[in-house]
């Protein structure tokens, strides 16, 4: 996969490059183990008054790129120069004249928004002189000309961003570094973070390289450098890579009878179909090259319609990215698709009038919702909605203020231990004894859900198999790559076969590839009659859910299936709207759950 | 059974946690060893090579004859000798002599004409434990000196008759490494427990697993025996390897029961483990726990009556003190060791300890599902 | 702008930073001076080698003449608490059950052999279990009968005289009270913690919360960033050593006899030298939790053990005392003592302060290698 696929229009002028890699290497060198190599041969160009955008799996090399650049990290050979200045041997120069942000800004939490720009301002040396007037750009820009006495600790997530990128703005740079500028950020402060980023490249001219694992953000930049393994797989404009899956994309639509996530499992697990996804209510399909029939025969086995589509950015993305695991998918599905059980309308999660206070704060208000037997159901918003608050009280890990909540008919705060025998968790971060091997984890959860040593045995082969872990189960839980370490805690949560399986931000940090798979195999699973309660911040992924509660600042937005909650944001001007849209919209107020949007969304935030 | 199955399980994984991560094995292993023999050579109150100077401006026969002496006791070792007054401030300040020896000229005329002699000793204050003990080595030398006039027949009597026979119980020579030996296998397997426990808790919170376990069906109770395991038995084995060291490196005497021993480390460890899960139980990362045990254990060690005496407290800090765990099996350890005390005799410091555990252990395992945020 | 303007900017941006933090961390100023002072105060009061009150039983049938006088002697000393028994295995029994620490023995016919210019014993038994405190008692008793010996040559009761008598003088600490030396050298200990477990955990906090890195990719220089976090918790600890100086100078009737030039000059060598230790460990390990760990048992137990605090190191064997020198508060445990009892003496003083200067500028200088603007060694 070393061969780079030479887009056209992926060269560029020397002239007004702002930062340039020349074969890049770097390669970590970790204790008693084969160091691993990071970044394997990069060259790139990033040019002034653009954006270029660095997209790739986790592990592609996209935060060790941007650290050489920043002067952060030594390239093991290659140079990068920035701004003309070498980033080895001009690290000081190079550091007064970018702006940076990382993945993780270093906000001081105690300290207010105006003593962190003061901070900045202080060690960029910006004079006095020029910073009432800085200041006063950058605050309207960000919208937080209201909040300067307000303490970092205190913003919400997209506010904390909003002021980081300010701090990284505070001495005009003449070049942009982002890592990641919007992981777990709400679908309006990502927008607005972009429109300040491009604000500043037009008016101002700056060059921007920012690493993403946003696909619809890719689609945006002037140029995109798609990394894979360290290497450069393909770079180009947006449309110079949607030019490659041009005639390959369709859309299916499911009949009066059929639910799209049943159309789904099926072509997901279909040979020749790179890529399948619920969008809109519909499925969108990528084929193999020269190989649309396919999604015809499926359809018409649906008795469903088949459209063409335009190809995205993110079409393109996944039709590029060379997969190993796609053998696997299709073989695990295989013995679930098909299977549609009949669901019984039992409701096994009820809440009413669930109300969490912390202090003062009021994280949770007044939630009420019920969860039917078999059904996936989703907790959307951004970070600090109080997702993982309602979650955390569902599993009887926290204790509610007032309220009720009845899981599987009992409330686990006060039941019994063994009620919660019948139960799967799997937490948001990845916790699972590090030290401790893959065989060693899955046993001890085995045994501490009593299963005896008969149905261990059968359970672990089982896991094995279904999560491809036979060949790490000697290597300790932490040495795992990132994917098979949510696998091997999928298999944790799922070994004593629980009717009702949580899961908290299980998409958080994971590449596409690993969401995608992880989704088709919560389906399989939901199809099979296991209740599923799943939160993710990433509000396309409620599309694969039976019904959803999105939620904000501990308060209930909407609820209801996809369909019913992306028909609120339904106008004119959005005749196809997605669950981002009737998210912005439904936190605007521009509309409620009972009042659908007229149609005058003009607050709405475009670029 | 089932319970049975799922605490084992859970011991299992508690010993391969702290057996697999560095950081509990390097609490665990290496640093109490290191701190057993080095702290037990420099915990004594036993004098050895105090620096004294001597003025001497008698240079007679019985002077000497008293130098002499002090200079062949262990305790002493001479650091000059003076030949002016100005010199003995010299020697205090610059700290060059602990003690100044200062014979008069008549020295050896008063002592011949049957006149009493003084001899001045100036000690410097700024240790004064150190001034006290050996000014109390010098009157015993004096004091035999003293003896052996009489016997040379140089003056009659040391009248006035009254002397005093001394004698001490439990430890002859009055060697205080034993008194510290004998405790600081103690401490410093305490020291360990807590690290230990404190950890287990907090460690599990940080990385989430904590809430795995909380959801999995464990009661509290499963759990707290599970997490007090690991720490009593490695506790318990420190102790007594510290136990089998202080007999057989430091050579302090064992006169008491082993069964007597293992109990009272046994209690001791066991509300150790309490503390150190109650501290663990109540912080939510590890940087907590560790200031957490570290609150605890500076004051409870000081005032335990390992280094100065609890006697020797205001009342009402001795008070204050009977909460601290660490003082009874201080007591209880010196009483096995050096004064032979069997099970019955060390009840009265182990009831306590017991009582202590009984309320840490079960308000540790309630926090363990009510401290959650 | 000059490059010294600059540099100033800069200086000025990350103290006004750190200073705020402490202000508004309730956790570093708790750490630096509620923590001393609570400390001071409890090990003040506890930590004390001076006995009184000690309980002693005395067996004595002949209450009469003489050995009632040295009775009443034993009883108006306030070391003791005299219980009377009248059987010697009485007394041994108190004496195993820990009731009291020693036995007084006066034989029955004490009176009449000292009267008739008999050799006389006064029978002293102590537990020994604890021997720095027998020998304490020990000299107790022989005080008391001294005294009650010298009083009765002054009545001219008995005969003769003791021909060679000592004649002490304990100099800077005439009556010899244990806390003039405990509560200077647990100043020490207590700083010495403070010092380490502030840096420590400062640096660390910075890389784990990430605002290292932004700070990181700015014009800072490696010397911004030490002078960033030496200067404020330099002053932070200053404030809990002169608050715990005051506390022992007011509440604990220590007296100081130094000057104030030579306690600010020589505290801020040991201050920047614990600081130093601790920048160093933090810069280097990165990790709050084992920077914590290490700062314990690298710093507080050594301190307490291998200071000279409580145990006097010279009577300790010679590896023991090798391995005292790489303590610093060992160096500033003399000092303070010299400085509270003895006074600016700079033959003492002076060594010992150029050893802390070492330190610092050592532990200083490893902490500003260690120092680095990139994310690997």
């Amino acid at each position: 996969m070393s061969t780079t696929i030479h887009l056209p229009g992926a060269d560029v002028t020397v002239s007004d490059t702002v930062l340039s890699a020349d074969n890049l290497h770097k390669t970590f060198a970790v204790k008693k183990k084969p160091a691993a190599q990071a970044l394997r041969g990069i060259s790139l160009r990033s040019r002034s008054g653009q954006v270029t955008g660095v997209v790739g799996a986790d592990g592609a090399g996209k935060t060790t790129l941007i650290r050489i650049a920043a002067g952060l990290l030594v390239p093991t050979s290659g140079s990068v120069t920035v701004l003309g200045l070498d980033s080895v041997a001009d690290t000081l120069e190079i550091q007064s004249r970018v702006g940076y942000m990382p993945q993780k800004f270093g906000l001081y939490q105690d300290l207010t928004v105006e003593e962190n720009m003061n901070l900045y301002a202080d060690l960029q040396g910006v004079p006095g002189a020029e910073r009432a007037s800085r200041y006063e750009r950058l605050l309207e820009m960000t919208n937080l000309s209201e909040y300067t006495r307000r303490r970092a600790g205190a913003l919400s997530g997209g506010m904390k961003q909003k002021l980081g990128l300010a701090c990284a703005l505070i001495k005009s740079p003449g070049i942009l570094l982002l890592d990641e500028p919007t992981v777990g950020v709400d679908p309006i402060s990502r927008r607005e973070l972009w429109k300040i980023v491009y604000e500043l490249v037009e008016k101002d001219g700056i060059g921007v390289l920012v690493s993403t694992a946003y696909l619809d953000e890719a689609e945006r930049c002037s140029h995109v450098v798609v990394l894979h393994q360290g290497e450069i797989l393909a770079e180009g404009t947006p449309d110079t890579f949607m030019q490659q899956v041009k005639g390959r994309v369709s859309v299916v639509t499911p009949g009066k009878n059929e639910t799209p996530r049943r159309i789904y499992t099926h072509l997901a697990t279909q040979e020749h179909i790179v890529d399948a996804t619920i969008r809109s209510g519909r499925v969108r399909i990528v084929t193999a090259r020269d190989n649309d029939g396919v999604g015809a025969t499926a359809a018409a086995r649906y008795q469903a319609v088949i459209e063409p589509a335009d190809p995205n950015f993110e079409d393109a993305f996944m039709a590029l990215i060379p997969r190993t695991e796609q053998r696997f998918q299709k073989r695990v599905i295989s013995t679930l698709s098909d299977t549609g059980q009949l669901r019984p309308d039992k409701v096994v999660i009820r809440t009413s009038g669930l109300t969490k206070r912390f202090g003062a704060f009021e994280a949770v208000k007044e939630l009420s919702f019920s969860v039917k037997r078999g059904e996936i159901f989703g907790l959307l918003g951004p970070n600090g909605a109080g997702k993982s608050t309602i979650f955390r009280m569902l599993c009887g890990l926290l204790a509610a203020t007032a309220g009720e909540i009845s899981v599987a008919g009992h409330d686990l705060r006060r039941s019994r231990a063994q009620a919660r025998s019948r139960l799967g968790y799997m937490a948001q971060q990845f916790s699972l004894y590090g030290q401790m091997s893959t065989r060693e984890n899955l046993i001890f959860f085995g045994k501490a859900y009593g299963l005896t040593s008969k149905e261990l045995r059968l359970r672990l082969n089982w896991a094995f198999e279904e999560f491809d872990l036979k060949r790490w189960q000697g290597r300790a839980a932490g040495e795992l790559p990132g994917g098979y370490k949510q696998r091997l805690a999928m298999a944790a949560a799922l070994l004593h076969e629980p009717d009702i399986l949580f899961l908290d931000e299980p998409t958080s940090g994971v590449d596409p590839f690993a969401r995608r798979e992880f989704w088709l195999r919560i389906n399989g699973f939901a199809e099979q009659g296991m209740t599923v309660v799943v939160t993710t911040h990433f509000m396309e992924e409620a599309e694969y859910c039976d019904r959803m509660l999105i939620m904000s600042r501990g308060e209930t937005l909407a609820m209801g299936t996809p369909t019913e909650i992306r028909e609120l944001a339904r106008s004119p001007q959005t005749p196809q709207p997605t669950i981002d849209d009737a998210f912005i919209a439904l936190a605007e107020g521009t509309m409620t759950m009972n009042q659908p949007a007229n149609g005058n969304d003009s607050k709405r935030v475009e670029r | 059974m089932n319970s049975l199955r799922r605490i084992l399980a859970l011991v299992i994984k508690e010993f391969a946690v702290i057996m697999k991560d560095p950081k509990s094995r390097f609490v665990v292993i290496g640093p109490p060893l290191i701190q057993f023999i080095v702290f037990g050579y420099a915990a004594t109150y036993d004098l050895q090579n105090v620096r004294y100077a001597v003025f001497d401006e008698s240079r007679s026969v019985l002077s000497r004859q008293l130098l002499a002496k002090v200079e062949g006791s262990t305790v002493f070792l001479q650091a000059g000798a003076l030949s002016n007054h100005t010199q003995i401030s010299e020697y205090i300040d610059n700290e060059d002599a602990r003690l100044v020896i200062h014979i008069g000229p008549g020295f050896d005329r008063t002592l011949q004409a049957s006149r009493p002699a003084v001899v001045q000793v100036i000690a410097d204050g700024r240790n004064p434990n150190v001034a006290m003990i050996a000014l109390g080595y010098l009157g015993s030398i004096v004091a035999e000196f003293n003896q052996d006039l009489v016997r040379q027949g140089v003056v009659e009597t040391t009248a006035p008759g009254l002397f005093l026979v001394e004698r001490s119980w439990f430890n002859t020579n009055l060697e205080s490494r034993w008194f510290f030996i004998s405790g600081l296998g103690g401490v410093i397997s305490m020291v360990v427990v807590i690290l230990l426990t404190s950890l287990s808790v907090a460690r599990e919170r940080e990385f989430g697993t904590f809430d795995q376990l909380l959801v999995a069906p464990f009661t509290p109770g499963e759990i707290l025996i599970g997490k007090s395991l690991p720490g009593i038995v490695f506790g318990l084995l420190d102790a007594l390897i510290f136990a089998a060291g202080a007999v057989y490196w430091f050579g302090v005497p064992f006169r008491g029961t082993i069964t007597a021993l293992v109990l009272a480390l046994l209690c001791f460890i066991i509300t150790m483990v309490g503390v150190g899960l109650l501290v663990s139980a109540l912080s939510m990362t590890m940087q907590q726990s560790l200031l957490g045990s570290f609150i605890f254990l500076m004051p409870a060690v000081t005032l335990s009556g390992f280094a100065t005496p609890i006697e020797n407290m205001p009342l009402w800090l001795q008070k204050a003190d009977l909460v601290n765990p660490v003082r009874y099996i201080i007591i209880a350890l010196r009483r096995i060791f050096l004064e032979g005390a069997d099970t019955p005799m060390i009840w009265p410091h182990l009831w306590p300890l017991l009582i202590i555990a009984s309320v840490t252990l079960p308000l540790a395992a309630w926090l363990f599902r009510h401290r959650a945020v | 702008m000059s490059r010294g303007r600059l540099f100033m900017m800069r200086l000025r941006g990350i103290l006004r930073k750190e200073t705020l933090q402490i202000l508004r961390d309730p956790s570093s100023i708790a750490l630096a001076v509620v923590m001393p002072l609570v400390l001071l105060f409890i090990f003040g009061y506890g930590v004390n080698l001076d006995a009184e009150h000690v309980p002693v039983a005395i067996v004595g049938t002949d209450t009469s003449g003489v050995a009632g006088d040295l009775l009443g002697r034993f009883e108006l000393s306030p070391h003791f608490e005299v219980f009377q028994v009248k059987t010697m295995s009485e007394a041994e029994k108190l004496l195993g059950l820990r009731h009291v620490d020693a036995v007084i023995h006066l034989q029955t016919d004490f009176s009449t052999k000292l009267r008739s210019g008999q050799q006389t014993p006064v029978q002293l038994i102590v537990n020994g279990i604890d021997a720095n405190r027998a020998r304490l008692i020990e000299g107790y008793c022989r005080s008391v009968v001294n005294q009650f010996s010298a009083i009765l040559r002054a009545r001219g009761e008995g005969a003769g005289y003791p021909p060679v008598t000592l004649a002490q003088r304990i100099w800077f600490n005439e009556d010899a009270q244990s806390k003039n030396f405990m509560v200077p050298g647990l100043i020490t200990l207590i700083m010495t913690l403070t010092g380490i477990l502030l840096t420590a955990l400062v640096v660390a906090r910075e890389w784990e919360r990430g605002t290292m890195e932004a700070m990181l990719v700015t014009p800072l220089r490696r010397i911004d960033i030490l002078l960033g976090k030496i200067l404020p918790y330099y002053l932070l600890g200053m404030l809990g050593m002169g608050l715990s100086v005051t506390v022992a100078i007011t509440l604990f009737k220590v007296p100081f006899r130094g000057s104030l030039t030579a306690l600010i000059i020589l505290s801020s060598l040991f201050m920047l030298a614990s600081l130093g230790m601790g920048l160093m460990f933090s810069a280097a390990i990165r990790i709050q939790f084992v920077a914590a760990q290490v700062s314990i048992v690298a710093g507080y137990l050594p301190a307490f053990f291998l200071s000279g605090l409580i145990f006097d190191l010279e009577s300790t064997p010679r590896f023991i005392q090798i391995i005292s020198h790489a303590v610093p508060a060992r160096y500033f445990v003399a000092i303070s003592h010299t400085l509270f009892m003895a006074g600016d003496l700079w033959s003492v003083l002076l060594p010992n302060g150029l050893v802390l200067a070492g330190m610092a500028v050592l532990f200083i200088g490893l902490a500003f290698k260690n120092i680095t603007k990139r994310l690997e060694r």
